[in-house]
């Protein structure tokens, strides 16, 4: 059976997961792979809950905020930036594919853009093959 | 909650937009089987009236303390469920959506089980964060019942007064001279060709007089601090060096100033004094004297104004003066300006005389204007007898300038080709086109009107070029109806220049923290359904600044704007997300780390050297919790556990 790889979405409500909303509206069309947390902003997502999320099974790790400039918090998705950056030099050290982890910037209006990630992020990861823990559920 | 725990999981069908793609059935049926799921089911329509019924019955009769709701998107009906969990005494935090519309049923439709699978864990995970949601109490707090409302053209003005007249005090800040705006400048307003400054100038007064407006023109926002409801401005007055209690507007001053610049009320086409008044029926009625372009505000060098006159009025010592005013809402309406000429290479840069923009026309046929209402070209005050209007120019061009349609300009162009065949029968007017945009009420008729009655020559297409000629200007354009070039020698050409925001949007919109659209105006906080608000908190819109519009879409924005804001200012207290942040002193080690996290400051490290929030100033972001090297900061209902079991029971744990 081909590879199905687990993908986790952290969606910011104010943009990204609008922009979720708004393929869905749209109907643009991308695979299952990805469910979606939302959060309030993409500054309030933690290193800790995305390596969680790779001992747990991910294969990926998909982090939407606001455009530079269009945080709904003013400041929150700068400050994911530098922590995503050291969280892949982070896993590099640990032996992983950084590109297992993606920041990305979907608007509430970028239906499209959040389809088409989806299904970019999903192809990538596919490529890339199980994560580390992939079977984690299975062994345990 | 511990043990006590019992779910209930209740799946919409939303009749086949979920049914059709998911097997709700299924969900249902699997949904019972997780861990503290005491009771699910599906329906066809959650949110109708027995849908909801369905979920207060169960609440009561299966003695529920957490709601699931699997359905669309939480920006729809959230609203609705946790209204409806409340009902019968749930705490409304205690319930939550699991969006499997949106963002699963309508992406997914090819994927069946998949598609299935993906609802449940969805569901699943929905169910272990509801779990451990705690009930929340919103926060209240306190507001300033006075409105700010920056800029005094006609949006302002209508704005200012609804919110007075509603027992509120206003201050309404304006930074030229006088309120009025662009509309002051009109000659005639379309379609009804009354008057401008006839409808205009009662309002004026109106503000003037109102017990409940503060007038401060010459005057800009300076700073701002704070959040919904209580915004603290810094306002700067500068000084006109005139005391407007002591002038008489006998207007000596003026008479025997010696220096002479463009005046701006005129666009150019006029020249005024530095001491100045910019048209009789300014509000407020008293001369200005512009610093810039006074010699000196030295009496060595020259005080003729001060020296005239009989009133004393003048004091070239008067200084900036700054106030500091809490507010509780904000409407802004900063309005437009035109695209500069100068920007329109294909039209000569701006530098050709004869080539006049649709304000400088309003000029050229106001009785107030520089030529007293007689239609004359700037060159040489010749009266124009062929006057070529084009339309478009700087808009829906997105190669060269502005994308959007400025919206007023097919109207206005129709009134200015009416009014000059009315000053001028003999003459002939040409109006260049893309299309007609005439929506609005008695609209479409007036431009018929003027296309038969007056006999303007509309023609459909483009001007490419326009070269100064003797005595004259020279047009090339096409008429795509008859598929043929035309060459028109003209006297005066007026282009109908792109609606652009005003210089001050930018800044005000920065000191609000007001998103702008990639043209520049200001973003409503949703296209359709929340046209006047932004999504600054108690920061209102009204007019131009948020996309060109007309008068009467003007007018009906400011009355808009007017009502939000007292629908703000009219609570005895406002509430509050309850979703914040609260710390763990015990193992907070008072880093401060978090401090320099948050944009709210809403954070402190305080006497006992524990971080400490305000719950007033935080919104909730939860920056500072993921920042935390300690895991001291929580994220009310949004915690790492919290976010750690949903992923969890996503993977299949």
């Amino acid at each position: 059976m081909e590879f199905e790889p687990k993908l986790v979405g952290f969606l910011c409500k104010w943009c990204s997961s609008a922009g979720a909303d708004l393929a869905g509206v749209s109907r643009r069309e991308y695979p299952p792979n990805l469910i979606p947390v939302t959060v309030n902003c993409s500054g309030r997502v933690e290193a800790s809950e995305v390596m969680r999320a790779f001992r747990d099974g991910a294969d990926g790790v998909l982090i939407s905020g606001c455009h530079p400039g269009d945080c709904h918090y003013t400041s929150g998705n700068y400050k994911a930036g530098r922590r995503v950056a050291l969280l892949k030099h982070t896993l590099d050290e640990f032996g992983m594919n950084p590109d297992r982890v993606r920041l990305v910037w979907i608007s509430a209006t970028e239906g499209d853009e959040f389809a088409r990630v989806v299904r970019e992020f999903t192809e990538e990861i596919r490529a890339l093959g199980p994560g580390p823990y992939s079977n984690a559920k299975e062994r345990r | 909650m511990g043990g006590s725990q019992r779910i209930g999981v209740f799946i919409c069908h939303c009749g086949e937009n979920i049914a059709g793609t998911v097997d709700v059935s299924l969900l249902a049926e699997r949904s019972i089987e997780f861990d503290d799921v005491a009771f699910s089911t599906d329906y066809e329509y959650m949110c109708s009236d027995p849908g909801q019924n369905k979920i207060k019955e169960a609440i009561t009769e299966e003695e529920l303390n957490g709601v699931v709701v699997a359905a669309c998107s939480p920006s729809m009906h959230e609203e609705t469920f946790r209204n409806t969990v409340e009902e019968v005494g749930l705490n409304r935090y205690r319930c939550e959506i699991a969006n499997i519309r949106e963002q699963c049923s309508w992406v997914h439709p090819k994927y069946g089980d998949r598609a299935t699978d993906k609802a449940l864990k969805i569901i699943k995970g929905t169910v272990e964060k509801v779990k451990r949601n705690e009930p929340m109490e919103p926060v209240e707090r306190e507001h300033a019942d006075r409105c700010l409302v920056i800029g005094g053209g006609i949006a302002g003005i209508q704005a200012a007064l609804d919110v007075a007249e509603a027992g509120f005090a206003v201050t309404l800040v304006e930074k030229e001279p006088t309120i009025g705006g662009h509309m002051a400048q009109l000659s005639e307003t379309f379609p009804t060709l009354d008057c401008s400054q006839c409808i205009l100038t009662p309002k004026m007064v109106e503000v003037n007089q109102h017990p409940n407006i503060d007038l401060l023109t010459y005057s800009e926002v300076k700073n701002v601090s704070g959040y919904v409801g209580n915004y603290s401005v810094r306002i700067e007055k500068k000084p006109t060096y005139v005391d407007p209690d002591a002038c008489n507007l006998c207007g000596d001053c003026e008479d025997v100033c010696p220096v002479n610049v463009p005046d701006e009320f005129d666009q150019g086409l006029s020249s005024r004094k530095a001491i100045n008044i910019p048209f009789a029926q300014a509000v407020p009625s008293s001369y200005t004297l512009d610093e810039e372009a006074c010699l000196g505000l030295n009496p060595l060098r020259c005080s003729e104004c001060a020296e005239v006159c009989d009133a004393d009025a003048i004091d070239f010592d008067q200084a900036s003066e700054f106030l500091e005013k809490d507010f509780g809402a904000i409407i802004v309406a900063t309005g437009y300006e035109l695209y500069p000429k100068k920007k329109m290479g294909e039209y000569g840069y701006g530098n050709f005389e004869d080539v006049i923009d649709g304000l400088q026309f309003e000029r050229l046929l106001s009785a107030t204007g520089p030529t007293s209402g007689t239609i004359k070209r700037p060159s040489d005050g010749k009266v124009p007898e062929n006057v070529v209007f084009i339309q478009c120019s700087g808009s829906r061009d997105p190669e060269n300038h502005n994308s959007y349609c400025s919206k007023i300009c097919c109207m206005y162009t129709a009134k200015h080709a009416k009014l000059y065949k009315e000053s001028v029968p003999e003459g002939n007017a040409y109006v260049f086109y893309i299309d007609i945009r005439a929506g609005g009420k008695d609209y479409e008729e007036f431009i018929q009107e003027v296309r038969e009655e007056d006999r303007v020559l509309y023609l459909k297409g483009k001007v490419s070029k326009l070269k100064k000629v003797d005595g004259g200007l020279k047009v090339w354009g096409v008429d795509e109806i008859a598929g043929e070039k035309v060459e028109i020698d003209a006297d005066l050409v007026v282009l109908a220049q792109s609606i652009i925001p005003s210089e001050g949007a930018e800044t005000v919109g920065k000191r609000f923290n007001l998103n702008l659209d990639q043209n520049g105006f200001y973003k409503e906080a949703h296209p359709k359904l929340r046209p006047v608000e932004s999504l600054a908190g108690g920061v209102f819109f009204a007019g131009a600044g948020q996309g060109p519009k007309d008068i009467p879409d003007t007018v009906a924005q400011g009355s808009g704007a007017a009502a939000k804001a007292v629908d703000l200012l009219s609570k005895p207290t406002l509430t509050h997300d309850p979703q914040v942040v609260s710390v763990d002193e015990e193992r907070c080690s008072g880093c401060g780390i978090c401090v320099s996290q948050c944009p709210y400051d809403a954070l402190e490290i305080n006497s006992r050297g524990v971080a400490e929030v305000n719950e007033i100033l935080c919104e909730g972001c939860g920056t500072c919790s993921s920042g935390c090297p300690a895991n001291a900061l929580t994220l009310k209902n949004l915690t790492n556990e919290q976010v750690t079991e949903v992923i969890n029971a996503y993977l299949g744990g």
